[in-house]
């Protein structure tokens, strides 16, 4: 789960780090008031969850209140990378003189957390990784020890950063790892990490990721979630903790385990069809669970056929087609339907199913192949 | 000859008289698994499978009860973590986490203290492993395999459900089945596995289902071209995936264009793998 600027910022406030004085606000005349109470120059930041915001000119300087009114309106209008902006930070103006990045996140192959920091930071942080990797500077922490302090020291001396602000950055290094380690983050990101011409340390924007597995002990942050990029169906399918992703095609997919459900999608596009979505019913899913995934599936007008391929392992078969006959019964699905059952109760499955009128088949590849075919009928 | 577990192992199961764990220990004594006992926190003294398996509640109890080798968890997830450390800390050389959405920062965490105990990890979010007419550890049905010279590694659950089951369709059996699990920090990865089949003797092929995400396919690959002399049949799954969208697994999501199914099978045909177009296709490699 990402969460935005003014979030992120905001949890970064609560650990000890820096952050500029300001506040989101959802209008115009909301944005024009901050201004006022902040006075002087401020920033009207777009709060959208993708980069490159500044690039597609959703970040702006204004040099007064009316000014900010007017760049919000303009701001609160525009769509970046496909999403509307709903939402505007107001900050004070920094006066910049030098721009860090620094982030904490998980290194996937070595198994722990890693620092990752650079004296060129900014918009351009790809850029310079791509071109000159030598200014990223990489310090793993032991995820049993957490931070310590010398290894905060390590990087600022990396940097190049000068003495005097070495305690000022180990502050921070150490309140980035608590936000890290404490909201379950899979990313902490400060960029830029800025020091002001009066010589001050101010984390200007920030990003944040939460492990979407963690948001069990994460009350406070699953509240934070921000749905509007997320399609309404996958909205509903999280409800019932289901895996769902909705895709373009018009062959609806019910399958248990991630693997195989991006398998089916693959054979279903291998013999001349298109997939409408990805759904893992999860391991050990039970009836009322698929009745959920089958009403979300055929909520999508596109579907003109549905193919079902589920192996029992903890998936039991049985339960499988007792969800299906209980959806089938609400819904009343008018596109034809393909089912295979394997694995542990298969058997139990077959034959509920066995006076439902639905298409059957023994291989995925058999399965694929006739939910293709079917589908072409239905158009 | 397998690797991992066979008719030897003594096992445990950690979490044994949850609705998961009861269901699958049945199937796993069913199937001729050397299930020595059970651990459930305050249910010690009880008796489950009409009173033929004994139930601890402590794996530290469990083991110098039984002296069991290996245990398997169907915890829930925010209890895994802990069943984990309570596993290494018993002194279980081998540990099979069955259990899916364990948080990152835990497994992190497992995984360094594990590793420092020198502590062999499968999973988690894993089907376990399948030494067919020997040992079922896990949620793999035993009957879509069995027994032969194949090894076969995964990092998928019901997809590798798929690949025995078209190997047994063709009369090709497998020498010890590995579900190493989608989560991206995990116990035991491609590579790991490799090796083991490489010096099993038992072992003359083996088969490597991979998915989007990571690199350890990539990995696989190169300790494929420089080290190991028996064939290896792969498949990866994902090839239609969107960009950036996390398909299921923690680990299966395509992120900055790495991680592609295509890069994966390009390193894998580079390193002589031949590599399936659907799963059924692979056991048809050899």
């Amino acid at each position: 789960m990402k969460l935005h600027e003014y979030q992120s910022k905001t949890i970064f406030s609560k650990y000890g780090i820096p952050i500029p004085k300001g506040r989101v606000a959802a209008t115009a005349q909301e944005a024009r008031q901050i201004a006022e109470e902040l006075g002087g120059r401020v920033v009207i930041k777009s709060q959208v969850l993708v980069g490159g915001r500044g690039k597609a000119g959703g970040v702006k300087l204004a040099k007064d209140s009316a000014e900010a009114e007017q760049l919000a309106t303009q701001i609160l209008g525009m769509e970046i990378k496909g999403l509307p902006v709903r939402k505007v930070l107001v900050d004070e103006a920094s006066a910049i003189d030098k721009e860090i990045y620094f982030a904490i996140t998980d290194d996937r192959a070595a198994k722990k957390p890693v620092m990752i920091a650079s004296a060129a930071g900014g918009v351009d942080i790809e850029e310079v990784a791509a071109t000159t990797p030598e200014k990223i500077i990489k310090i793993h922490i032991d995820p049993l020890l957490g931070l310590r302090e010398y290894q905060a020291r390590d990087v600022a001396v990396a940097m190049d950063l000068p003495r005097e602000y070495w305690k000022d950055f180990v502050k921070i290094a150490m309140g980035l790892w608590e936000v890290y380690r404490n909201t379950d983050a899979t990313l902490a990101e400060i960029n830029p990490l800025v020091i002001t011409k009066d010589k001050k340390m101010i984390a200007l924007d920030g990003k944040m990721m939460i492990d979407d597995n963690a948001l069990f002990r994460q009350p406070s942050l699953n509240e934070m979630r921000d749905t509007d990029e997320d399609a309404p169906s996958e909205i509903e399918a999280r409800k019932y903790g289901l895996s769902f992703i909705k895709l373009d095609g018009n062959i609806g997919c019910m399958v248990n385990g991630a693997g195989l459900a991006m398998t089916s999608m693959d054979v279903i596009k291998l013999f001349g069809g298109e997939p409408a979505n990805f759904l893992d019913v999860g391991g050990g899913a039970g009836s009322e669970k698929v009745a959920a995934a089958m009403r979300i599936i055929l909520s999508d007008p596109n579907v003109k056929a549905v193919l079902f391929n589920i192996f029992g392992g903890i998936t039991r078969c049985d339960e499988v087609a007792r969800g299906i006959l209980v959806a089938m019964d609400e819904v009343k699905p008018k596109v034809p339907m393909v089912v295979r059952l394997v694995g542990t109760n298969a058997e139990e499955g077959r034959k509920l199913l066995e006076n439902a009128n639905m298409i059957t088949a023994e291989t995925l590849a058999d399965a694929a192949k006739k939910a293709v075919a079917a589908a072409k009928e239905g158009k | 000859m397998s690797i991992l577990v066979d008719k030897n192992t003594r096992l445990i199961v950690q979490g044994v008289t949850g609705n998961e764990g009861l269901f699958h220990t049945t199937q796993m004594v069913a199937y001729g698994t050397n299930v020595v006992g059970g651990v459930t926190p305050g249910k010690g003294g009880e008796w489950v499978l009409d009173g033929k398996l004994p139930v601890f509640d402590s794996v530290k109890m469990a083991k110098a009860a039984t002296d069991a080798n290996a245990t398997v968890i169907f915890v829930p997830a925010r209890f895994a973590p802990d069943a984990m450390f309570e596993a290494a800390d018993a002194g279980i050389p081998l540990v099979i986490c069955i259990t899916e959405g364990v948080p990152v920062q835990d497994m992190m965490r497992v995984r360094n203290y594990l590793d420092q105990k020198k502590i062999r990890l499968i999973g988690p979010n894993c089907p376990g492993l399948l030494t067919p007419g020997e040992a079922k550890v896990g949620i793999i049905p035993g009957d879509i395999a069995i027994s032969g010279n194949v090894g076969v590694v995964s990092r998928s659950g019901t997809l590798t459900y798929e690949v025995l089951y078209a190997m047994k369709n063709l009369g090709m059996g497998a020498s010890t089945c590995v579900g190493i699990g989608g989560d991206p920090i995990n116990g035991t990865n491609f590579l790991d596995v490799l090796e083991m089949f490489e010096h099993d003797p038992k072992t003359e092929k083996v088969i490597m289902i991979g998915e989007i995400g990571g690199s350890e396919e990539e990995k696989a690959a190169q300790y494929i071209a420089e080290k190991m002399t028996k064939p290896v049949a792969a498949f990866i799954a994902g090839q239609t995936a969107p960009a950036g969208k996390r398909m299921g697994h923690a680990g299966a999501i395509i992120e900055g264009g790495a991680g592609t199914a295509a890069d994966k099978i390009k390193a894998l045909e580079a390193a002589g793998v031949k590599v399936a177009k659907h799963p059924e296709e692979i056991p048809t490699l050899f």
